[in-house]
């Protein structure tokens, strides 16, 4: 089973290699992550998607809550919520196939971002079997290089990942 | 130094500045090249420096003074080989929640990244083995890190900290200021438990017809053996310690059933096997404790209080988990609980005892177990008692009856040879009214044997009880009971550790008889020295009973 965490972390040097790190050790399995800024400047957001049981996410949970700069923890997907990831593929075209490829990139709502002589770059977005769906439909064109951001999610609605009031002002000791 | 606005102090100055702001007395280190300007403030200050031989010494004594008084042991050290040096003391501190604070000079940020001279990533190394770690890269943020560095190591489930800092940050002016509130939103330790679980705890106490604690460092570490011992007095519930437990609860108690686990004892064992609820206190399930985990507690339900919510069901399944700090977990149990009669449970632990105690064949040979026996009579049971790893260290667990709590000091988790030694110093250091034995093997002894010249330099009169018998003891048992007496590589050529102990500067004994062995440790307890005590004793002694690795808790060989 798949579980989509979101992951504030204090965006300090490192935080990345404390969190990967942490899954190597301990033999969690990450199936993709996602690291920016969020929309406080101090704190990034990470998206990180696990396969494990739920015993294995508990584990996973607390011991990413022990890291000193881990903020706050939501498993997304335990709740409605949207992922979408970002692809990008360079396909290669001949004259004979480039307007069949242009349909496809017109079915599965892509754009194409680089016209070469032999090459068209797509960029695609959306959940996960659609892009599947897409590399699928251009492997027989021969993919030459393609390229995943690793997903990103929100809840849906009014519900948020971010930090509450009370955990931005708290001053200990 | 005076405080006086607008004056501008170096890094290395406001590092000494926010040392002393933490009570810092004392600094366990070995100077080197990227820290010479915080040697060079330290010159002037106030806090005692103890220069070890060995920077992994220096981890080890500050882990020592640290689990003896409960304050924050402080090592510093030089880049590089300095920093390098320290790792397995902080695993150690680590494995062992010992609240530490570690700090490392850097090579200027100018060189960072570029292989320069005594360079190494001490972050990057020391990851997975601290609770936190800082490379100050701003002046500015050094007064906060140390505060925040102090707080982390010494708060929830404490642990090693390191600081590590470029030296051009060290030599950097800037106007001291004292850091305010620290700002800290993802660091938030418990400390009361939720008072629906211990409703819930104290409802299957009341129910339990067989109740068993397993108290085990956290007992210690949060203070809280008189909660355990009122607890245990209420409920008459036999006690079994882990190695970390050990002087959580008085093992001369009727209650104690004194250490559970791979050497524990048969009656502590059996009430593991039996017991119909099993009270896990400040422990973690470690496999040396539980040996299949399958078979642990079999007809047990299992309260699990502890400081960390990562070792809730790490290990073992838990039925009724409490998050807090222990003594205040204990302390809401005791108002809630009702005393109970625990007669027929009662009976058959003091028969187990009685048919099964914890005893070795006392022929009248130099005996491993009688000398340690002999230290706990002559003692008083009131010595501080630092240990190697091995066999020596096992048997000071089953015969020196620890009562008191910081009494036995010793590396559970990581099982680090040469730990005793200058852990033994940091323990003098510490506490210089009390006797300080380091009772060790002849093989764990060699691994930090410089220290020795770091106790007589500082006239810390330790004393070192070598348990000689020219094997890596508890491997050789292992090859005896495991590998078909194969003795491969564990016969050890030794020095003349009486000649060594003299070249050092301090007093060497060899004891080669029964009769021997109280006049050598009268001797040592009453010299202002360092006494190195060589037991030349039995060759291949085991260490019994024990629970073969992965096996049951019931069992037990010997």
């Amino acid at each position: 089973m798949t579980h989509t965490l979101t992951v504030l972390v204090e965006n300090t040097p490192g935080v990345l290699a404390r969190v990967a790190g942490l899954f190597s050790r301990r033999g969690f399995n990450i199936d993709s992550l996602a690291v920016g800024r969020s929309e406080d400047p101090g704190v990034s957001r990470m998206t990180i998607v696990v396969e494990g049981d739920d015993q294995i996410l508990e584990q996973v949970t607390k011991q990413l809550h022990k890291l000193v700069d881990v903020i706050k923890i939501t498993d997304v997907s335990r709740d409605d919520f949207v992922d979408r990831e970002l692809v990008m593929i360079k396909v290669k075209t001949e004259t004979s196939t480039r307007a069949e490829i242009m349909q496809l990139v017109d079915i599965f709502r892509a754009r194409i971002v680089d016209v070469g002589p032999k090459t068209l770059t797509i960029e695609v977005t959306g959940y996960e079997s659609k892009i599947n769906a897409f590399e699928k439909s251009l492997r027989p064109f021969g993919i030459m290089e393609m390229v995943r951001t690793g997903k990103v999610a929100m809840l849906r609605g009014f519900k948020s990942t971010t930090i509450d009031e009370s955990q931005k002002k708290e001053d200990v000791y | 130094m005076m405080e006086v606005r607008g004056v501008k102090l170096s890094g290395a100055e406001i590092l000494i500045k926010s040392l002393e702001a933490e009570d810092v007395d004392i600094i366990f280190g070995y100077p080197g090249g990227q820290v010479l300007p915080i040697y060079d403030a330290l010159y002037d200050a106030d806090i005692r420096h103890v220069l070890c031989r060995h920077e992994q010494g220096a981890a080890h004594a500050a882990d020592g003074y640290a689990r003896a008084t409960g304050k924050p042991g402080v090592c510093l050290v030089t880049s590089g080989p300095g920093a390098t040096n320290l790792v397995t003391g902080i695993a150690n501190a680590h494995m062992d929640s010992v609240p530490m604070v570690a700090i490392s000079g850097q090579v200027p940020q100018n060189l960072l990244g570029r292989d320069s001279f005594q360079e190494a990533d001490i972050t990057g190394i020391t990851l997975p083995i601290t609770k936190h770690n800082y490379l100050v890269k701003d002046l500015s943020e050094l007064a906060r890190v140390v505060k925040e560095a102090f707080y982390i190591a010494t708060t929830g489930r404490p642990g090693p900290v390191l600081i590590d800092i470029p030296k051009d940050i060290s030599v950097t002016l800037e106007e001291y200021e004292v850091p305010g509130g620290l700002h800290l939103p993802g660091y938030k330790p418990v400390s009361e438990g939720d008072p629906s679980q211990v409703m819930e705890a104290a409802k299957a106490i009341a129910g339990a017809e067989r109740p068993l604690i397993y108290a085990g460092g956290g007992v210690v570490i949060s203070g809280a053996h008189e909660e355990l011992l009122r607890l245990a007095e209420l409920l008459v519930a036999p006690v079994a310690t882990t190695l970390m437990g050990l002087g959580g609860f008085p093992g001369d108690h009727p209650l104690s059933l004194g250490m559970l686990g791979m050497h524990g004892t048969k009656y502590a064992n059996f009430a593991v096997c039996e017991c119909d609820l099993l009270i896990a206190v400040g422990a973690r399930f470690d496999d040396r404790v539980t040996g299949n985990v399958e078979t642990f507690a079999p007809d047990a339900r299992v309260i699990h209080i502890d400081i960390d919510p990562a070792e809730i069901g790490k290990n073992v399944r838990v039925d009724i988990p409490i998050v807090g700090d222990v003594k205040k977990v204990l302390k809401q149990l005791i108002d809630i609980l009702q005393p109970r009669l625990g007669e027929a449970w009662q009976e058959k632990i003091q028969m187990w005892k009685k048919e099964y105690p914890i005893d070795f064949c006392d022929n009248g040979t130099l005996k491993p177990q009688a000398v340690i026996r002999d230290i706990y009579q002559l003692t008083g049971g009131n010595a501080r008692i630092t240990t190697e790893v091995g066999q020596h260290q096992m048997w000071t667990a089953q015969y020196y009856t620890f009562t008191k709590p910081r009494s036995f000091i010793s590396s559970g988790g990581l099982g680090t040879m040469g730990y005793g030694m200058p852990a033994a110093i940091g323990v003098q250091a510490g506490c210089p009214d009390d006797i300080v034995f380091d009772i060790a093997g002849d093989g764990s002894i060699q691994m930090n044997i410089q220290e020795l010249c770091t106790a007589v330099n500082y006239e810390l009169p330790i004393n070192v009880a070598i348990m000689d018998n020219g094997y890596l003891g508890m491997v050789r048992q292992w090859q005896e009971l495991f590998y078909n007496r194969r003795y491969s590589q564990t016969e050890l050529f030794n020095p003349d550790f009486v000649k060594l102990a003299e070249a050092y500067g301090a007093e060497g004994i060899r004891i080669t008889k029964r009769s021997e062995v109280v006049p050598a440790l009268e001797l040592a307890i009453r010299s202002s020295k360092p006494v190195m005590l060589d037991f030349m004793v039995e060759r291949e002694e085991n260490v019994m009973p024990m629970v073969p690795p992965g096996e049951s808790l019931n069992k037990m060989l010997g």
